[in-house]
């Protein structure tokens, strides 16, 4: 018996002009899985993700989400699907308060008293209670990422996209976040872009690894980490 | 209910009814007349302050949606001689166009500024076209359009089915007033709403309002003709104000006002544009009757140094100066980033 | 036969019409991201330099060739140093400020001019085909706006001040740092599309006369022919151009002359509505 995957991609290309930043990738993510996906700077990775939540689309091949094809649907129709976006630069709402943030995603898909209380769970989760009533856009720049992350996390979807999550943050902030990447991966499949590697070393079980617009090397952390190839490309080319 | 709840509606709903039922007792009939104009220009100022301050679409045009509105009252009211139905024509009308053009521009999600130009434009040949059916072959049912002429002798609002019972001045600017205090109640309650909560989230980032799984197009669509419609309103009850409609209801000193009384208000506030509106609607009567100044200069100088000098506007200003200063005189009021969001994320 | 060429001509006068009334906007918007509302007060100003050059016996093609030009791009540094400088990067904010200019430009020449329509004489023969005849001055403006799409080509293309305005135009803080003085490039580039209003306006003076509130009847063919044409100034200029001349004289011909608007209206929300960045966001891309 073969299992649907969660998120598939196959022939997935992108073309800027002349340029392809991603070519005919096949890729597949199960239900509950981690994947992280690393690779050099313009490996075509954040193009690659960008297809996967919508925001582009690509010109050849396509996504699906548990066998239905998703690619050139709105962005609000992929995020009903189940599927969670975490921007690299935080993306929230900085003119409101955290917690009217937080309200906002839980009244997506609940009513009444159901909204209050799933706020609350958020907010004791992402420990943000003292900092709920507080405009967004005054808070430290970790802060709006758990403020974000919490947003993610009450629309409830399936599997949850993070671009960079630990970009900017201090070492302190970086391993509560790879704690709540543990956390959450016991109810949702993650997929995370990540540049930092000693995060990736904390987080990581699988991962995929793209150069020059294709994947390049796919598969158990410690085997990815240790391979060749991969030092070449990416840390060969870090150290340059 | 809390105190503050209490007294934020409290007070606007005793300060209104007074009004509403006050000023007739105490003004003479010509200045009651005045008073209903800047009561009508303040529906018209919310309309914009709706869309504008809340919903964060720019539109130039709104003066569109209240000759529209005029127009229509007007044409119908000259064919069916009974007013029932052309004031819901007057409020239908507007809103379906502005729902037929917020599907173009949302849904081909055409930038922010893209949709100020595009109003500005409609509301342009919407006065072109008007301004040259002077001629008698330009007509609507028994209604001749008029063109540059404009339409006079317009028939004036009747009690509902009851075409030869009409209204009186005084009547008129009590049906004006109670429209006022529904909308702007109306809008405050709307902003309390999933929708009204969901429609400030796209002005402070769309994008994040659809990766929760929110619509944002319809959203903005919905607000755009839901202002439009009360736009329309507006525009029914300046026919009614006058009994005469004219192309210049489209021109571009009327779209620039409905800016103008909002942004010298305040961008994001509901009080400061019904304060703009009846303000600058008094000075603009002072400078038609006075001749010191013209009016153009005068308006075109205000819009140019609220841009540069004051871009919040005059409610956000006094407010938050009043609260910094008495209720917590240090801490730092960043309210200003919010309310100044719309125009600042052009 | 002749009633074909006759139609054709009035279709490539109307397409050179809207290239003459949008490049100066186009080329503000294009380069600078600035819309500026009070384009159509430009042309006004125009129009009342060339009638007065022309009362005051200056020759007729120069009142209405170089004098509007001159005068108001001078007047449109001026504007640029006191108000648009201010708001560069913001381009809401620069509309709104814009379109205070527009009213404050509007009372003011009502202040010194009055409301009264002011002529220019002209006097050009007329072109005869078969029974129809064509104004003379019509096929001017034709004339003058192939002459004047070359020129600004020429200019941005082959001139220093041309290849800085592009190279601002395109990324500010990197010309900044090759040493351009941006400011000034700015400054210039508004000019020019000042002076090109100008210039439109001292054209279109013999045909439509000149008076204060004649400004807001151009500028709604102007904005949307520029943004039909995306952001690409002058090839999205004359290919919406030529879109809108043909849609709008088609209705015109069919209906009349309010409707030909209105069309030309409807087929700009629906190009827009396809083509949301123009046509030059979709063709032409690499072009001026």
């Amino acid at each position: 018996m073969t299992t649907v995957p969660l998120i598939e991609t196959r022939q997935l290309t992108m073309n800027f002009g002349g340029v392809q930043a991603v070519q005919n990738v096949d890729f597949s993510v199960a239900e509950g899985e981690l994947r992280c996906l690393i690779g050099p700077n313009g490996a075509g990775k954040s193009t690659f993700f960008k297809m996967l939540t919508g925001q582009l689309v690509p010109t050849a091949g396509e996504v699906r989400f548990r066998g239905r094809p998703i690619s050139g649907r709105q962005p609000h129709e992929i995020a009903r699907l189940g599927i969670g976006i975490k921007t690299q630069v935080p993306s929230v709402f900085d003119g409101l308060t955290a917690h009217e943030n937080l309200w906002l995603a839980a009244s997506r898909g609940k009513r009444g008293r159901a909204i209050d209380r799933a706020v609350d769970e958020a907010i004791e989760r992402l420990m943000l209670r003292p900092i709920a009533d507080r405009l967004v856009g005054q808070l430290a720049h970790g802060q709006r990422q758990w403020v974000e992350l919490g947003l993610v996390l009450l629309t409830e979807p399936v599997v949850i996209l993070l671009d960079e999550p630990a970009a900017g943050m201090t070492d302190d902030e970086t391993t509560r976040t790879a704690e709540l990447i543990h956390d959450i991966n016991r109810t949702h499949a993650l997929i995370v872009v990540e540049h930092d590697m000693a995060f990736i070393r904390k987080i990581a079980r699988a991962i995929t690894v793209f150069d020059r617009g294709k994947i390049l090397v796919e598969g158990p952390a410690h085997r990815v980490l240790s391979d060749r190839r991969v030092r070449d490309v990416y840390l060969g080319k870090r150290a340059a | 209910m809390s105190v503050g709840r209490v007294v934020s509606y409290g007070v606007p709903a005793v300060i209104g009814l007074a009004l509403l039922i006050g000023l007739p007792q105490l003004l003479d009939l010509f200045v009651l007349l005045q008073v209903t104009l800047y009561v009508v220009m303040a529906i018209l100022a919310l309309s914009l302050a709706f869309v504008w301050g809340y919903g964060g679409i720019l539109c130039l045009g709104q003066s569109a949606f209240f000759g529209l509105g005029a127009y229509a009252y007007a044409i119908t009211a000259f064919n069916i001689g009974e007013s029932s139905l052309p004031v819901v024509i007057a409020i239908l009308l507007p809103t379906l166009f502005a729902a037929a053009l917020g599907y173009l521009m949302f849904y081909g999600r055409i930038s922010e500024v893209y949709v100020g130009v595009i109003t500005l434009t409609v509301t342009l040949i919407l006065f072109n076209a008007v301004n040259s059916t002077a001629s008698p072959e330009y007509r609507i049912g028994s209604a001749l359009i008029g063109g540059y002429n404009g339409l006079p002798n317009v028939p004036s609002l009747n009690f509902p089915f009851d075409p030869d019972n009409t209204l009186q001045p005084d009547d008129v600017y009590m049906v004006a007033m109670a429209t006022l205090l529904i909308v702007y109640f109306g809008i405050r309650w709307i902003l309390r709403t999933r929708f009204g909560r969901v429609l400030v989230a796209i002005r402070e980032n769309e994008r994040r309002v659809e990766f929760i799984g929110f619509d944002a197009r319809l959203h903005k669509l919905a607000a755009f003709a839901l202002g439009a419609g009360i736009a329309g309103a507006a525009g029914c009850l300046f026919v009614n104000w006058g009994s005469y409609v004219s192309p210049t209801i489209f021109s571009m000193i009327q779209s620039a006002q409905i800016i103008i009384w909002v942004m010298v208000g305040g961008v994001g506030t509901l009080i400061g544009p019904i304060l703009g509106a009846v303000a600058l609607s008094w000075l603009t009567a002072e400078v038609g009757t006075q001749h010191v100044i013209n009016a153009d200069i005068l308006f075109g100088g205000i819009l140019i140094v609220f841009v540069l000098l004051v871009p919040r506007g005059l409610v956000p200003m006094l407010t938050e100066h009043v609260w910094s200063r008495v209720m917590q005189p240090r801490r730092k009021v960043a309210v200003a980033a919010k309310l100044a969001a719309p125009g600042g994320r052009a | 036969m002749a009633f074909a060429s006759i139609v054709g001509l009035e279709v490539v006068y109307a397409v050179a019409m809207l290239i003459l009334v949008s490049l100066g906007l186009a080329i503000v918007f294009g380069m600078m991201r600035v819309i500026n509302l009070a384009h159509g007060e430009f042309m006004v100003m125009g129009g009342y330099a060339a009638t007065l050059a022309v009362h005051h016996g200056i020759n007729f093609w120069l009142a209405i060739i170089v004098v509007p030009p001159i005068i108001v791009g001078a007047i449109g540094v001026v504007i640029e140093r006191t108000i648009i400088r201010f708001l560069y990067g913001r381009m809401f904010e620069t509309m709104l400020a814009t379109w205070g200019l527009s009213l404050f430009l509007v009372g003011l020449m009502t202040v010194i001019f009055g409301d009264d329509t002011e002529g220019v004489p002209m006097s050009l023969p007329g072109l005869h085909i078969g029974l129809y005849q064509e104004s003379g001055y019509n096929l001017f403006v034709i004339g003058f706006s192939v002459f004047l799409v070359g020129a600004v080509y020429a200019f941005l293309r082959y001139t220093r001040l041309g290849l800085l305005a592009r190279a601002t135009m395109q990324n500010a803080p990197m010309a900044g740092a090759l040493g351009t003085n941006t400011s000034g490039v700015y400054a210039a580039t508004f000019a020019l599309g000042a002076a090109l209003a100008g210039l439109a306006g001292g054209i279109i003076a013999p045909i439509a006369g000149v008076v204060p509130t004649t400004g807001g009847s151009y500028i709604g063919q102007a904005f949307i022919t520029v943004l039909g044409g995306g952001a690409s100034a002058l090839a999205g200029v004359v290919s919406a151009a030529i879109l809108f001349g043909v849609v709008d004289q088609a209705a015109t011909f069919a209906t009349n002359a309010v409707f030909g608007e209105v069309a030309l209206l409807l087929a700009a929300i629906v190009l827009i509505r396809l083509l949301p960045n123009g046509i030059t966001g979709r063709f032409f891309r690499r072009s001026l």
